[in-house]
């Protein structure tokens, strides 16, 4: 699924009109704001549809027979066709509400335990967010399975021959982020899903970072599992989905008990409720849900092809201007990488750069990103990361470029 | 001097700055031209991580007064990590436990040494507070 090359003529100036938040100042200067892999800022579209919610029709869900409760509970539903369209699963009940990328991992981390046994084996990727490293680590913990990484080399790509060699017929799961929010790599999922399976071994891809540029069809995949959060994706924080393949998510247990999740309950004996109820226990982010929905609608609304042709655009014009700075080492040169680039200058602290620039208005992230195994590799402490997105204007990138140069002044 | 007549002088030498950049690269200058901390005490136990930056602070006591050392692998925090040491260190622990970091605020680098900048300055304000009251431990 690699991006597409071919131009399409893109209005980022009527786009930037959507966005409040971009038209606030910072420490006097204009907001630049260069930390989208964090997270994305919100379009008045989906604003709306929060303000909406709370002005209108607030109230809880799937249990009520008043008004205010069918509405809601049809705006959430909706919402989750929405999403099971966008990922085109095919069943909405495969889409679970989570609250982000990170609780979906868990909850099928947790689910697993029951199923693992000594002697069985997990395989992760060195490029992986703490969060899709951690609960794999408990996991193995809990079952005394193994395990495993798939290594790195110093593009950033992950080594395949590798990842050959360590698929067995003990390999029972494999867990990849679809890119690297470190380094902006964009991963070979249809390769390792599919070898994966040939052993057997069912894969979770983390899509927190592909969501925002790249339309996944889990159906075409054939992955088990694709986790993602809304906030990286124009929509609110707090919020995200698990899509699961139904045989995987009726033969997984419940993760959380509680209301909303059950069928019958009596002391002797509860029975859960079905897809996807059974994973969704307590009242849920509603109005979270709703948004998410129209951040999809938004972002469908513009089409994944052109803010992937613009965001390319950006992104090579940001690395043609980073790599005429002096001793400046870009960390990520993957061929296949989307609009994240990780970088230090010389020996100077990515605290310092990250610091000075927010003093000029520019917001970018610094530190070990929560890769920390990435940064071992590299033996760094942190890069400084600017991570744009279809809103960024090449613009906004010269002005970023006078401020780094600047700051390196300073700093050297 | 005591820590209050420091800080003063502190605040009296950012007063003459206009702007943050000339304030800044007063605290990168610091940062750069302050020998702050033997080597042989930049070990992993004087270490006080942060999620960004790392920061030493060793001390020992002379004369019934607290010095202190200390490092950082980033600039800025260098920088005000040599201001913190101006103040705190070659003074009584019984003055350390009772100065307040307010001045900060007033010389407009407050944000540094909010908890969640994760730079290690307030585990490092911390840990002296320690120091000094180990050491009052000791001088009773």
């Amino acid at each position: 699924m690699s991006i597409s090359q071919k131009h399409i003529t893109f209005d980022v100036e009527a786009i930037r009109k959507d966005f409040p938040i971009l038209n606030r100042e910072v420490n006097g200067k204009p907001l630049i704001y260069f930390d989208n892999a964090a997270t994305s800022q919100t379009p008045q579209q989906v604003i709306d549809v929060i303000v909406n919610y709370y002005s209108n029709y607030n109230a809880n869900i799937h249990r009520g027979v008043h008004a205010l409760s069918q509405e809601a509970t049809d705006a959430y539903e909706l919402a989750r066709l929405k999403i099971q369209k966008h990922f085109n699963a095919a069943h909405s009940h495969e889409i679970i509400y989570t609250s982000g990328t990170t609780h979906g991992i868990n909850l099928v981390a947790n689910g697993f335990s029951s199923f693992l046994k000594k002697g069985d084996e997990v395989i992760v990727s060195a490029l992986e967010h703490h969060s899709n490293i951690v609960p794999w680590q408990m996991l193995c913990e809990r079952t005394e399975a193994e395990l495993k990484v798939i290594p790195m080399n110093t593009d950033g790509d992950l080594v395949l021959r590798d990842f050959d060699a360590l698929l067995n017929e003990n390999t029972k799961l494999v867990f990849v982020n679809h890119i690297s929010n470190a380094l902006g790599t964009i991963n070979p999922i249809e390769y390792i899903i599919e070898k994966a399976h040939n052993v057997g071994a069912a894969v979770l891809i983390d899509g927190a970072q592909s969501c925002p540029h790249i339309k996944p069809d889990v159906q075409a995949l054939d992955v088990d599992f694709y986790v993602c959060s809304a906030h990286k994706i124009c929509g609110p924080t707090g919020v995200g989905m698990l899509y699961g393949k139904q045989e995987w998510l009726k033969k997984l247990p419940p993760y959380q008990g509680g209301g909303e999740m059950i069928a019958e309950v009596s002391f002797e004996k509860t029975t859960y409720a079905d897809l996807p109820h059974k994973f969704e226990a307590g009242t849920p982010n509603i109005c979270g849900g709703i948004a998410f929905g129209a951040a999809l609608d938004y972002m469908n609304a513009i089409g994944f092809d052109t803010i992937a042709s613009y965001e390319n655009e950006l992104l090579e014009y940001a690395t043609a201007q980073l790599q005429q700075i002096e001793s400046l080492k870009i960390y990520g040169t993957a061929k296949e990488k989307t609009s994240v680039i990780s970088f230090n200058v010389g020996n100077i602290h990515p605290y310092d750069i990250g610091t000075i620039l927010d003093k000029m208005g520019i917001a970018v992230r610094t530190g070990h990103h929560c890769a920390q195994p990435i940064m071992n590799f590299y033996q760094i402490p942190g890069t400084v990361r600017a991570s744009l997105m279809f809103y960024n204007t090449k613009e906004e990138i010269d002005l970023f470029i006078i401020a780094l140069k600047k700051a390196v002044m300073m700093l050297s | 001097m005591t820590i209050q007549e420091i800080q003063n002088e502190i605040i009296d030498e950012f007063s003459m700055f206009d702007d943050w950049e000339e304030r800044y690269q007063y605290m990168i200058d610091l940062g750069k031209t302050l020998p702050l901390i033997d080597d042989a005490h930049k070990t992993d136990d004087n270490i006080i991580k942060g999620c960004q930056s790392k920061v030493w602070v060793h001390a020992n006591m002379d004369d019934n007064k607290v010095v202190f050392t200390a490092d950082s692998d980033a600039i800025i925090t260098k920088g005000i990590i040599a201001i913190l040491i101006r103040t705190f260190s070659n003074q009584h622990p019984t003055a350390i436990l009772e100065a307040d970091t307010d001045f900060i605020d007033k010389i407009g680098l407050k944000e540094h040494l909010s908890p969640t900048r994760a730079n290690g300055l307030v585990s490092m304000i911390k840990q002296l507070k320690m120091y000094a009251i180990a050491y009052q431990t000791q001088l009773n």
